[in-house]
């Protein structure tokens, strides 16, 4: 690289390091991205909101924090927030028009932990309705473009939060990952996103789509990055009691050093027939490269995981309609109709707020869970999940670490799969066998497709396990340059 | 198991599983969403080709008992925070459209 990098193209260890020294202030940190955000966010879309004022507000009471001796690693990072968590005093969507002009009087534990690191809130990213979706298309209020080809999806749901650190508006974000939500949107643009164990963090404040399996994590340009965003927020949260009571490590202790001897576990069953030629290659050359830094290979069998997607799609989608029922136009968000009285108002309203994936979820969802089909389906497919869970326990006998395609394709064209719910629902098969087993997963750039979309490699742990889950991952971030390549984004 | 023969569904079992989910759907739309539901029923069908006599379901994966809390109030929100997002209030209450005629 032969020029100097912007400020707002900083990793965040970069950045943090620089802020503490006083070489940079976190107020030109924030403007740097707060221009980044101007000039190219008419293109990329990640961004629903952009708290310009709040954000130079926090970026002067971090400079204040860092000059009296107060500041942590994330003071004066500029950061941005999917808008499904929930912060206070600044609107908070889900990207539906149900909660078009919803403003929390309440930060939620995520936005609480970043505020009080002193992280510099940009805003709040677009995402698919609800989080429903793999390609960001099924959100209500923006459209959010790939940054490396504006022709393509950025993935989804967490679209916004991929495409914010794509394009360099962002040094770091948080997304949620119910089925591959952070994973696909990451390995789609080309940056490092993290879902950790479930229960690692707390999902107070995030707003609830099958709780079973929600798990908020960060995306940044670097691993070690996104280790230090994990670090903020992870922990036990009385507000949530299916929060993990275990220690929180330091993930940055010990993530430099190396593979040598650790067991890389390649399921058989993700290089899937049909998959796209070049994935396979790059992610093939990927686990040869973890190879020669050490690693030993393991082939591993998940068997389990032609189910996954069906399963999902029943757990899921009955956690979302009991979820969702709090929509109702009553203590907040929409309302509409009435005239007949409340019944009327509950549908009226629903139809209204909702679109129309939401609502094909809330369908199958409640007809799964209704009686006569309770057996047939949520019940089976609770079952399959012990089947999927112990595929995994049997594979991490024999291995440290999975080693895998993120998506058997790179990003698609915007509408490819729109009219097709279940073509859409398929993007998410190499990522959504790792929310039903609750592991830590994540996906890092590993190279391009020979148009110059990005590609990306999974790789998944034990429960818990993020240290050697991210020791694996910088070590081949250290031996490749794929993360710092970034899209130009100029205009046409 | 039975799936097979449930995937058969028409506008009319899709209007009343929208009943129970208080979603109100145009008549477009309940023919799509019979059609989107049917496929996507059809697909998940796969599961029955697992045999799963004897597998424990699993409803949670962390291993933990149902965690206890002393019954005391830990947080109450002031009554304007809590009406702030209503779309109708008055004199500290939610305000509905009538339930009984």
């Amino acid at each position: 690289m032969s020029r100097v990098a912007a400020l707002n193209e900083l990793a965040i260890e970069e950045a943090s390091r620089r802020l503490r020294a006083r070489e940079v202030s976190a107020v030109e940190l924030a403007e740097a991205c707060l221009a980044r955000i101007a000039a190219t966010d008419a293109r990329a879309g990640s961004f629903l909101e952009v708290t310009a004022e709040t954000a130079r507000a926090e970026a002067r009471e971090a400079d204040r924090r860092i000059a009296a001796g107060d500041a942590g690693p994330l003071t004066g990072v500029p950061i941005a927030l999917k808008d499904l968590f929930i912060t206070r005093g600044i609107r908070t969507t889900c990207a539906s028009k149900i909660l078009e002009s919803f403003v929390p009087r309440f930060d939620g534990t995520l936005a609480e932990k970043l505020r009080a690191a002193g992280a510099v809130l940009l805003g709040k990213l677009n995402m698919d309705e609800f989080a429903m979706g793999s390609s960001t298309e099924n959100s209500a209020l923006g459209i959010t473009r790939n940054p490396w080809d504006l022709s393509k999806v950025p993935g989804g749901s967490s679209g916004g939060s991929a495409t914010a650190i794509a394009a360099r508006q962002a040094l770091g974000s948080f997304g949620t990952d119910t089925g591959g939500s952070i994973r696909l949107p990451a390995s789609y643009c080309g940056v490092v996103g993290l879902k950790p164990t479930y229960g690692r963090v707390s999902r107070y404040g995030m707003i609830a789509f099958a709780s079973s399996l929600d798990q908020a994590g960060p995306f940044a340009s670097t691993v070690r990055g996104a280790a230090m965003l994990l670090q903020a927020v992870a922990g036990r949260d009385p507000r949530d009691s299916t929060s993990i009571d275990a220690p929180v490590p330091d993930y940055l202790s010990g993530i430099g050093d190396g593979v040598c001897g650790l067991r890389i576990g390649i399921p058989k069953e993700y290089f899937v027939p049909g998959m796209d030629g070049d994935v396979e290659r790059a992610v093939r050359t990927a686990i040869d490269r973890l190879v020669a830094l050490g690693a030993v290979p393991v082939e591993v069998s998940l068997p389990h995981t032609d189910y996954a997607v069906a399963t999902y799609y029943i757990v899921a989608t009955a956690e979302a309609s009991s979820n969702l029922g709090r929509y109702d136009g009553v203590r907040f968000g929409l309302r509409k109709g009435g005239g007949k009285g409340l019944r009327d108002m509950y549908g009226e309203t629903r139809d209204a707020g909702f679109g129309a994936e939401v609502k094909r979820r809330i369908l199958i969802g409640s007809y799964a869970l209704s009686a006569g089909y309770y057996d047939a389906y949520y019940l089976k497919a609770m079952k399959v999940r012990t089947l999927i869970r112990r595929d995994f326990e049997k594979a991490f006998e024999r291995c440290d670490v999975l080693a895998m395609p993120t998506a058997a394709s790179t990003a698609f064209a915007r509408g490819a799969r729109t009219g097709d719910p279940l073509k859409m629902y398929l993007s998410d098969i190499l990522t959504i066998s790792i929310n039903l087993a609750g592991l830590p997963g994540m996906s890092i750039p590993c190279g391009f497709d020979a148009s110059g979309m990005p590609i990306g490699l999974q790789l998944a742990a034990r429960p818990l396990d993020e240290p050697t889950l991210l020791r694996a991952a910088a070590s081949y971030e250290d031996a490749t340059d794929w993360h710092r390549r970034a899209p130009s984004l100029e205009a046409a | 198991m039975l799936i097979d023969a449930l995937v058969k569904l028409t506008a009319e079992q899709v209007n009343k599983v929208a009943a129970l989910a208080r979603l109100t759907l145009g008549a477009d739309e309940s023919e799509r969403m019979a059609a989107d539901l049917a496929r996507i029923l059809d697909y998940v069908a796969k599961l029955d080709e697992l045999d799963t006599s004897g597998v424990e379901p699993t409803s949670h994966v962390v291993a933990m008992a149902a965690p206890l809390r002393a019954d005391v109030v830990t947080s109450k929100p002031a009554v304007a925070d809590a009406l702030a997002n209503a779309p109708q209030s008055d004199d500290g209450y939610f305000v509905v459209p009538p339930i009984i005629e």
